[in-house]
């Protein structure tokens, strides 16, 4: 058992291995700080940032309406928001495109009321970011709300508590750890997003172009600038993903 | 337990196991139809290669790999099939992606029999490198044109009009239409600003954020926006401020099979090749 967890483990290990092995230490430091490379790494940090706290918005509502409601369809519903962890995220940008560029009803109608344009706009790549990114949040806190221990909100309802001051008071400070699991999980996913942004919110220097697109532009001109990049994807996901311990990713 | 209900809890517990198993059979019949579709494929390919002993072409056969230009998925494509019928022993198969981006991955060993690149300089860095096989040549020319969303709303017509409408989009700039985008926008002395230029990967994502996404222009190959039919309109950037690409092809050192790759390079050129090059819009070599 203890030789095949080991060679899982090289198998993760050997390709970030490859990355540093392969790296230019000497001019690491100024690949970091070249300005596009600044750039690219505060548009991310504000996209992934804007994602996961729309997925605290909008997934807990979700992950609770989930988790304690016998709505229809249930299972449909979760297949639908959960769709983004095993599509291509490309195809999620293309759907994205269908509902909302400016051609489409919806994004046309957006643009004639509002004047807004989602497409090739920040908005447009915290979107996109979202859109991959809220799985993993819905899926952390359900799972906390369904495995913690329920009678603490019958004993509040019973006391009286409305619905929402037993979420506030009682649900949310016992699954709080995983909701911030799940806010981390959801933060990196949307950090190293490329598919569905690159479709839908184009590559558009200072506008769109996060991380990894800086990555794949530079893959094509200057090798070490990509790997420079990536290094400081991994240094980041790694810290998040570590930071969450096994405590976090534990049911509530 | 009485047997009434030891007869319903038994009866649970099956539908609750069949339930559990359909995923598992949904998996297995999937697994099933896609190991009989390859079947299906390698006994097409064997039968094919028994009747090409039959014709005349017979002694070319096997795997041919051929790294492409996005801008030649059209071309080569048909070219390809024209290729099969002739020799219908060849398992032909394309990679197109951006010159830029099929050479990184050539370098790093990609496997590949033959390579045509939109750009010679691509090329001439895999010919320093020692992957090429012989000289490479220019089979094709092609040239640059604006394209804008049907109807052209913005009223783009030149070079100069992209200085001021909403996104433009342009290739990479390591991407050889990028890199050709750039030499017509310096020749016209053109300035977009980065902040309005949305890169694609390679031509065919550069045509398609304004055939589908909301690129308001965009700067691509005439084949291209030619291929792209009423999705796009387009307007003529002057000889003067236009570049030529030249198309080199060249079969590689690392190929498994090198006459094979030399008879594809030829039909390339032959009579029928140019014919599917000339329909496409591609210009002749030089």
């Amino acid at each position: 058992m203890l030789g095949a967890a080991a060679v899982t483990v090289a198998f993760f290990a050997l390709p970030l291995l490859g990355l540093l092995e392969r790296a230019d230490w000497s001019r690491l430091w100024a690949d970091l700080t070249s300005p596009e490379a600044l750039e690219a790494l505060r548009l991310s940090l504000v996209c992934s940032s804007s994602a996961a706290a729309l997925c605290v918005v909008f997934g807990t509502p979700l992950s609770w309406v989930l988790a304690r409601t016998a709505v229809p369809a249930r299972p449909l519903i979760r297949g639908l928001v959960l769709l983004p962890m095993v599509l291509p995220p490309v195809v999620g940008g293309v759907a994205l495109l269908a509902a909302f560029s400016l051609r489409s009803p919806l994004g046309g109608w957006l643009h004639d009321t509002f004047g807004v344009q989602l497409t090739f706009s920040t908005p447009g790549a915290v979107m996109a970011e979202t859109f991959v990114a809220l799985p993993f949040y819905v899926l952390t806190v359900e799972g906390a709300l369904r495995s913690m221990d329920q009678r603490y909100e019958d004993v509040a309802a019973v006391l009286g508590a409305s619905r929402f001051t037993v979420f506030r008071r009682v649900t949310l400070p016992l699954i709080a750890p995983s909701v911030v699991a799940g806010t981390l999980l959801a933060w990196a996913r949307a950090l190293g997003e490329f598919g569905a942004t690159i479709t839908f919110a184009g590559n558009i220097a200072g506008r769109t172009r996060t991380l990894p697109l800086a990555v794949y532009l530079a893959l094509e001109s200057d090798q070490q600038a990509a790997i420079a990049l990536s290094l400081l994807l991994l240094v980041i996901a790694l810290t998040v993903l570590v930071s969450l311990r096994d405590r976090w990713l534990r049911p509530a | 337990m009485t047997g009434a209900a030891a007869r319903v809890w038994e009866e649970q517990r099956i539908v609750a196991i069949r339930r559990r198993l359909v995923p598992v059979v949904v998996l297995a019949v999937l697994t099933l139809f896609g190991a009989a579709c390859g079947e299906n494929d390698a006994d097409t390919a064997g039968s094919s290669s028994t009747g090409a002993g039959a014709r005349a072409e017979g002694p070319l056969s096997g795997e041919l790999t051929v790294a492409a230009a996005t801008s030649l998925t059209n071309a080569f494509t048909r070219i390809g099939e024209e290729f099969q019928a002739a020799y219908p022993g060849v398992e032909l198969t394309f990679t197109f992606d951006a010159s830029s981006a099929l050479t990184n991955q050539l370098l790093e060993g990609a496997p590949a029999d033959v390579f045509a690149s939109a750009a010679e300089a691509d090329l001439a860095e895999l010919t320093e490198a020692g992957l090429v096989a012989g000289v490479p040549s220019v089979f094709a020319r092609n040239e640059l044109v604006i394209v804008t969303k049907p109807g052209n709303p913005e009223g783009v017509s030149r070079l100069d009009d992209l200085v001021d409408v909403g996104i433009v989009s342009l290739c990479g700039a390591e991407v050889p239409c990028g890199r050709y985008a750039q030499q017509s926008l310096d020749a016209a002395g053109v300035a977009i600003p980065e902040s309005r230029v949305t890169r694609g990967p390679n031509a065919g994502a550069t045509l398609n954020a304004v055939s589908q996404g909301d690129a308001v222009a965009g700067v691509v190959y005439v084949t291209d926006a030619a291929a792209a039919g009423d999705a796009v309109d387009t307007a003529a950037i002057p000889a003067d401020r236009n570049v030529v690409a030249s198309y080199p092809i060249a079969v590689l050192a690392s190929s498994g099979a090198p006459e094979l790759a030399a008879a594809f390079v030829a039909f390339v050129s032959s009579p029928v090749g140019r014919a599917v090059l000339e329909e496409l819009g591609f210009l002749p070599p030089a």
